[in-house]
């Protein structure tokens, strides 16, 4: 289970994160939303260790991720599967190779063990048959599916997801988002999911926060946000005149 | 920015460096490969670099000497002296400082601005020891060998072109490159080569490692690495003769 308590970030004068608290719920897709600035990656890089909090706790299974020393903030990071914005994929390797990576790193699973389970997850994400291409060869939907794939790899507890389908059309946002919430659940991971696309929250949205000016300002569910009266939350939700038209009744 | 802030975060970096590695054997396959990418893809410009050097001192040398106490074999000693003491290990390493580092550079800031380094992070894998450690084993590795070509090819290209040009005679250029030998300065020469091998390659992952901002950023911190490793080049070269020179 990953918690919240009073985060606190400040980059020079301009106090990012709020005194944010949330309990991410186990086995579920949690989603962080919120306008762009608002603060929601600073907030997935605090969690993660990419970024030191000024104060607050980031409980994982019962232990206080910014105290813990290297080592130990390592061994809870094995845990931790990443889907990056841009994908992150290392240029000189191949898909076959990023998805192996983690593998190679931390397991003593025999080539052909490797190769199966390289193979599996690539066909997970609809990427059988593309081992040997490089990520400069994959399109922007294929270079988040390689992502997913390379971070189911050594089955993590926990899967991130930095705006997992920023740059995409429709149809593969779609995709993603599936494929997110398919993983999720085959798996039993605690899924964070970083957006601010609406379709991601009514399609997998579980468990929300939404952030707005660097505070945890509503936290609900895809039913409950559709009905909310907070003005922000509101504001944000139904921004599009297709949201508008779409769900509003009155 | 205060450069005892850049000191104190380069020695933090190398102290994670040079941290156990987590797989030796993916440590192993890493340094093959930077052997190659550093090393050998470095060949033919150290190749051509030192052989028209060793030919231009020779010239010069041969040019230089008119007087008729100067004894004809003088061609040969000094190019011999010039090439092994100073061009080799320092001016060609300030060369491979701007191929070799401009790269490194140029490959971790990429690496960084493009959250490649953040996923190693993620994962648990201790990211400078992972990119750097491979790196700078490699340099150290490798660049004796190619200093130990440079020079070669240098006292040879003095040879071809000085006998070639009539400057000076098959005879007088191989006594001259044997006359007053003293093993020591090669190990002189060898030893400033390591020394900046570590730094070339180290200062310039630093400017790599913590690269910030975009593509403009990483020309940036090419640039730094080039010129920084230039000068601690030059500033440990004065440092190292003066101790190896010292009566």
């Amino acid at each position: 289970m990953i918690e919240l308590r009073n985060i606190n970030k400040t980059f020079g004068d301009r106090h990012v994160v709020k005194d944010v608290s949330f309990k991410f719920q186990e086995g579920k897709t949690n989603l962080i939303i919120g306008e762009s600035g608002c603060g929601k990656t600073t907030i997935m890089k605090l969690m993660v260790g990419l970024h030191e909090v000024d104060s607050g706790d980031v409980i994982f299974d019962g232990a206080n991720f910014p105290k813990l020393d290297r080592k130990e903030k390592q061994e809870i990071r094995k845990k931790i599967g990443m889907l990056f914005q841009g994908g992150a994929l290392f240029d000189s390797q191949t898909l076959e190779e990023n998805v192996s990576f983690p593998l190679d790193m931390f397991t003593e699973l025999s080539k052909a063990e490797k190769q199966d389970r390289v193979n599996f997850c690539l066909q997970r994400v609809k990427l059988e048959g593309k081992n040997k291409l490089y990520p400069a060869e994959l399109s922007g939907g294929m270079k988040k599916r390689a992502a997913l794939a390379r971070a189911m790899a050594n089955n993590p507890r926990y899967l991130f997801c930095d705006e997992p389908n920023s740059g995409l059309d429709p149809k593969t946002s779609i995709i993603i988002d599936e494929l997110i919430s398919d993983i999720t659940q085959e798996y039993n991971i605690t899924t964070i999911v970083i957006t601010h696309d609406m379709n991601s929250v009514i399609e997998i949205g579980q468990n929300i926060m939404f952030v707005h000016k660097g505070e945890n300002w509503w936290t609900g569910d895809k039913t409950e946000i559709l009905g909310t009266k907070n003005k922000e939350l509101f504001d944000f939700v139904f921004a599009s005149e297709f949201m508008k038209s779409f769900f509003k009744k009155d | 920015m205060n450069p005892f802030f850049h000191i104190g975060r380069y020695f933090m970096l190398m102290f994670r460096v040079f941290s156990r590695p987590q797989k030796v054997s993916i440590y192993w396959r890493q340094i093959i490969h930077e052997i190659n990418s550093i090393g050998i893809s470095s060949l033919p410009i150290i190749a051509i670099i030192s052989i028209f050097m060793g030919g231009i001192i020779t010239i010069q040398a041969a040019f230089g000497f008119t007087s008729p106490l100067v004894p004809l074999y003088a061609v040969g000693f000094t190019t011999r002296e010039s090439i092994m003491l100073e061009f080799s290990p320092t001016v060609v390493c300030l060369i491979l400082a701007g191929k070799v580092g401009s790269n490194i550079a140029s490959e971790i800031g990429a690496m960084r601005i493009t959250e490649q380094i953040d996923a190693l992070d993620i994962m648990g894998i201790n990211s400078a020891g992972y990119l750097i450690f491979p790196k700078i084993a490699a340099s150290i590795i490798i660049f004796p060998f190619l200093i130990a070509l440079s020079m070669f090819l240098g006292i040879w290209g003095g040879y071809a072109m000085g006998v070639s040009s009539g400057a000076t005679t098959e005879y007088q250029y191989v006594f001259g490159i044997q006359a007053f030998f003293e093993p020591w300065k090669l190990y002189y020469s060898f030893t400033k080569v390591l020394v900046f091998a570590f730094i070339i390659t180290s200062v310039s992952s630093y400017y790599g490692y913590y690269t910030t901002g975009g593509a403009l950023e990483v020309g940036k911190s090419s640039t730094s690495a080039v010129v920084y490793s230039s000068i601690l080049i030059l500033l440990f070269s004065l440092i190292l003769t003066n101790l190896f020179f010292q009566r």
